[in-house]
């Protein structure tokens, strides 16, 4: 018994001791980076960090969240950059003086999924006929609700280019999940929905089912990436000259490559475009 | 039923190679989660017992609210712990916001009032049985609290599982204050959020059951040493 109880703090210690090392190691050059779902789930991130921590030396932290949220963690200070995919909420994050300037990094497209047999015959028409059909038919469809990027952009597609108040005339076939991307997928993909997914979260997608892609290549359906320096003179805390280096690097030629270079099932995700100012 | 042989062979060939990212993903969630539930163990155990031993005004209403929050709800727990050390919360200046330290913090106030609970009702039934016995030995109340904790160890034990087991399987409390990040914060129950949300549904379900034989394991050894402590009794 006597060794047991030997046995029992010896346990005690090595735990102990293990977690002080690992904090330790956590006192490495590293940045936090809030970013969007579809940039994880994509499988992005996974890519090109590792790119440029052999090359810097900086560790990435990365924050998956939707747009919304992404931003609202650099308003409170616990994100060194942004990375995010909604051009009016990132112009008033920099109007808040949160940010200090917004940068074009790449850009894919929006594309709407459903089921194979598509019941309410949206395959193949413009986006805003596409979604003006699903409303009359009923068909079930999925939105994210979640102020993300992709949730931004489906409720302009409704509002503006489908001239459809989502908000007043939604019924039970519109059903908001507030969940991010992959979640918002499963669902449809369990129920034969509707949904509006980017592109580079729909290839990488491993439980696809019957659904697939229905609308695409419409202009409306553009998604552009910006990332974003948090204020420093708002939030001390940031580490600016290391955010910089990250943001500095996603711009450069090398880092324009190695998105561009970026591809699942020979597919490229995502298109730099960092030479684009009006993006 | 295809999902589940998947799954199967996913969790055999994941410990079979002994994937390094799943070596790190399973420290990661045995040192947070065992560091939470030591914490909350050595101040909760205490507490409880001193709720079983001391009479003072309030206590009954502290009993009732102990007990209540053993609902409490990670996502809360997780918002309110964010909320604190969030750069521009009341802790933000430690730093801590997405680190383990953040995620051990927010397991230790779940598992906090289940051990308090649980170690309540076994030294309740104790002192009423041996408290008077105790008091006439001569030791005095604070006295009593190491004696009862040490003739309730099999109760001890119970508790500490409870608050291991609560701690190593909940998500919503670590996704938030943890940020799940790859590598520094990802642990077994938030990587199988993630891959679910990639739509693997098998991976998932992989990692779900390596992470079950995980805190199977932990349990039988704490049993296993914890054996020995009951002995005496």
């Amino acid at each position: 018994m006597f060794s047991r109880r030997k046995m029992l703090l010896a346990c005690i210690a090595v735990i102990a001791s293990a977690f002080l090392s690992a904090q330790v190691i956590a006192q490495e050059k590293s940045i936090v980076v809030a970013s969007t779902t579809s940039t994880q789930d994509s499988g992005l991130f996974e890519y090109l960090l590792p790119i440029f921590q052999q090359q810097t030396g900086i560790a990435v932290k990365v924050i998956a969240q939707g747009t919304g949220q992404a931003l609202d963690t650099g308003r409170r200070g616990d994100a060194d950059v942004v990375f995010v995919h909604a051009k009016s909420a990132e112009e008033k994050f920099l109007a808040e003086g949160q940010g200090v300037k917004r940068n074009p990094v790449m850009y894919n497209d929006f594309v709407l999924i459903g089921p194979k047999n598509d019941p309410a015959g949206i395959k193949g028409r413009d986006v805003a006929a596409a979604l003006k059909t699903i409303k009359e038919k009923q068909a079930p469809f999925i939105s994210r609700g979640d102020r993300s990027g992709t949730h931004m952009a489906e409720l302009a597609l409704w509002n503006k280019d489908a001239g459809i108040d989502i908000d007043q005339q939604k019924g039970p076939w519109y059903k908001s999940i507030g969940q991010g991307m992959g979640a918002a997928l499963n669902m449809a993909s369990a129920s034969n929905a509707y949904v509006l997914s980017d592109r580079g979260t729909w290839l990488s997608f491993k439980n696809k089912g019957d659904l697939q892609i229905l609308v695409e290549g419409d202009k409306r359906l553009f998604n552009q990436y910006g990332v974003i320096l948090v204020n420093p003179e708002k939030h001390p805390t940031v580490k600016k000259e290391l955010g910089q280096q990250f943001i500095d690097w996603l711009l450069s030629p090398e880092g324009q490559k190695a998105i561009a270079n970026y591809k699942v099932n020979g597919e490229q995700l995502f298109y730099p475009n960092a030479d684009d100012p009006n993006a | 039923m295809n999902d589940f042989t998947t799954a199967f062979a996913t969790a055999l060939d994941l410990i079979g190679r002994l994937d390094p990212q799943l070596r790190d993903i399973v420290l990661l969630s045995i040192e947070v989660s065992l560091t939470a539930s030591v914490c909350a163990f050595l101040i909760g155990a205490p507490m409880g017992t001193a709720l079983a031993v001391y009479r003072f005004p309030g206590r009954s209403a502290l009993i009732i609210i102990v007990n209540a929050l053993l609902g409490l709800p990670p996502v809360v727990v997780g918002l309110v712990v964010y909320l604190l050390l969030s750069r521009s919360g009341p802790l933000g200046s430690f730093g801590i916001l997405f680190t383990p330290s953040a995620m051990v913090i927010a397991q230790c106030l779940l598992a906090l009032p289940i051990v308090m609970a649980l170690v309540h009702r076994t030294t309740a039934s104790l002192w009423a049985t041996y408290g008077d016995l105790l008091l006439n030995d001569g030791a005095n109340r604070f006295r009593s609290i190491w004696s009862l904790m040490n003739i309730g160890r099999e109760g001890m034990l119970t508790a500490f599982l409870a608050a291991f087991g609560r701690a190593i399987a909940e998500v919503g409390a670590i996704l938030i204050v943890g940020g799940n990040i790859q590598g520094y914060t990802r642990t077994m129950t938030t990587a199988i959020a993630l891959e679910t949300s990639k739509g693997d549904l098998p991976l998932a379900l992989g990692l779900g059951i390596v992470l079950i034989v995980l805190s199977m394991t932990v349990s039988g050894v704490s049993l296993f040493l914890g054996r020995g402590l009951g002995d005496k009794k």
